[in-house]
């Protein structure tokens, strides 16, 4: 490759559809390639890149060379959100943004995108749809309209933030920060948080009455092991995953079971 | 032998890659995928079930960054195939399914880190062709990438139903405590999990354990007009 030559800073125009829809497909995937090392960096890479087609040198020259290079470099950010960084980044690229502004953006939007994506999504929206789901089955719904309902309020989030990232990002260019103080992302983790509380209280003991069968008493005295039972493993405060720990109980109910015989 | 595994490897597969790489919208939660499961083995409803109780335990693990959490997709396609072949109002049923389901994810954690381990080795490999800019190698990256967590995903549910579907059976023809009893010593461990992740997540959230409470008193009159 030459040596980098000083490039003219022209507003981009409007994004192709074709070229959304490409990168839209590719958000979708952009975690294909993560590793311990560059983590999510060639995701970024391979979902500006059908935007970097549009750079007016084209694909062979070494601006869509040092281009692609630089956006495969290590970044993360929580996959749902990383869609602001991808439109943001294809859009001072082609605006012809400094090399330099642009690495700095990079490392200073990292951050911001994972934390605020895992307490959005990982830790609100998902314990969220999920708990909702388990309502309707407690409450008779069938299989077909459990998994519709969870997939179809699920994804109708997931996918308005995967689209939404890409076009603030894409509208903002290196000025998206200011998306982040979007009332969603700020006052959203909350909000979801307590409606996910409320959807917990509600649909514990309906899963339970649906998995066991009828008998109040029944529930009743399960209900009040699982309270006791739950105080215990808050108290483990974390040296021991409540998952892990189901599994050694439940091996140690089959052999109970099958050595009693 | 083999071909008979086809199917749900097939399923173990596409749902494991939904876990991380693509698409991720959560057809991997263990309530889609025990119920998916539950479907190609020929009952849905008690893949549900089976899903739902994995559900709970999976309220506690979420896939926050570069953790290391236990993954659903593959390990909900076991558990409800095992639930379902099992005839699902069986004694154990449902023990061994979910436990079959946990050991599977279990496993399928650490093969996910060996997965970003050879995703790393191969981004190495090609280092100096992705820092050329070159467009073929960032697109053979990504795509080796998601090939090879499909594959991940294939042979585990595979392999892991091999091993746990023989155990189960053999398991359940001495299985001696009565199904209702077997069946809520497995709902209540997943909701004790479920509840402590509830608390964990929620319990810094102003006026979260006030409306758990509240929920909780709606559940329970709920509870009373569907039973």
């Amino acid at each position: 490759m030459t040596p980098v030559a000083p490039l003219p800073t022209r507003r981009a125009g409007p994004l192709p559809m074709r070229t959304r829809a490409s990168m839209l497909l590719r958000l979708l995937a952009i975690q294909g390639s993560w590793n311990y090392e560059i983590l999510l960096g060639n995701g970024i890479g391979f979902c500006v890149e059908p935007a970097l087609r549009l750079l007016p040198e084209g694909i062979h020259s070494d601006r869509f060379k040092r281009a692609l290079a630089r956006q495969s470099q290590y970044f993360n950010a929580h996959p749902y959100l990383a869609g602001i960084a991808v439109g943001a980044l294809a859009r001072a690229e082609l605006d012809g943004e400094s090399p330099e502004r642009i690495e700095r953006f990079r490392t200073a939007l990292a951050g911001p995108l994972g934390s605020v994506g895992d307490r959005l999504v990982w830790a609100g929206w998902l314990p969220f749809c999920s708990l909702v789901a388990l309502v309707a089955l407690g409450m008779g719904t069938g299989p077909m309209g459990t998994v519709v309902l969870f997939l179809a309020l699920y994804n109708l989030g997931h996918l308005a933030l995967r689209i939404w990232g890409l076009e603030t990002g894409w509208l903002h260019g290196l000025r998206v920060a200011s998306a982040l103080a979007n009332p969603v992302l700020r006052r959203g983790p909350t909000e979801l948080a307590r409606a996910a509380a409320f959807a917990a209280g509600v649909a514990l003991p309906l899963a339970l009455s649906r998995v066991i069968g009828p008998g109040r008493i029944f529930i009743g005295a399960v209900l009040v092991a699982v309270v006791i039972g739950a105080i215990f493993v808050v108290r483990l405060e974390g040296r021991l995953q409540g998952w892990r720990l189901a599994a050694a109980l439940l091996a140690l109910f089959a052999i109970f079971s099958v050595a009693l015989r | 032998m083999l071909v008979d595994l086809l199917p749900i490897a097939l399923l173990g597969g596409l749902l494991g890659l939904d876990v991380v790489s693509f698409p991720q919208a959560m057809i991997s939660r263990p309530l889609v995928a025990a119920t998916l499961s539950g479907a190609l083995f020929g009952d849905p409803a008690l893949g549900l079930l089976c899903g739902a109780v994995l559900e709970l335990i999976a309220l506690e693990t979420l896939p926050f960054g570069a953790s290391r959490y236990p993954e659903w997709g593959s390990a909900a396609v076991v558990g409800g195939a095992i639930f379902v072949e099992g005839g699902g109002d069986e004694a154990g049923t449902l023990t061994m399914a979910v436990l079959a389901a946990l050991l599977t994810a279990w496993v399928g954690s650490w093969t996910m880190v060996q997965l970003r381990k050879q995703n790393a080795r191969w981004a190495r490999a090609w280092r100096e062709p992705i820092a050329a800019g070159a467009r073929g190698s960032v697109i053979k990256l990504q795509l080796y990438g998601l090939t090879a967590d499909l594959l991940r995903g294939a042979l585990l549910t595979a392999i892991s139903y091999a091993i746990f579907s023989p155990l189960a059976r053999a398991a359940l023809r001495s299985w001696s405590v009565e199904p209702r009893l077997s069946r809520a010593v497995v709902v209540g461990i997943a909701a004790m999990v479920a509840s402590a992740a509830v608390w964990k997540i929620f319990h810094s959230t102003p006026g979260a354990r006030w409306l758990f409470l509240s929920g909780l008193t709606v559940g329970l009159l709920l509870l009373g007009v569907v039973s």
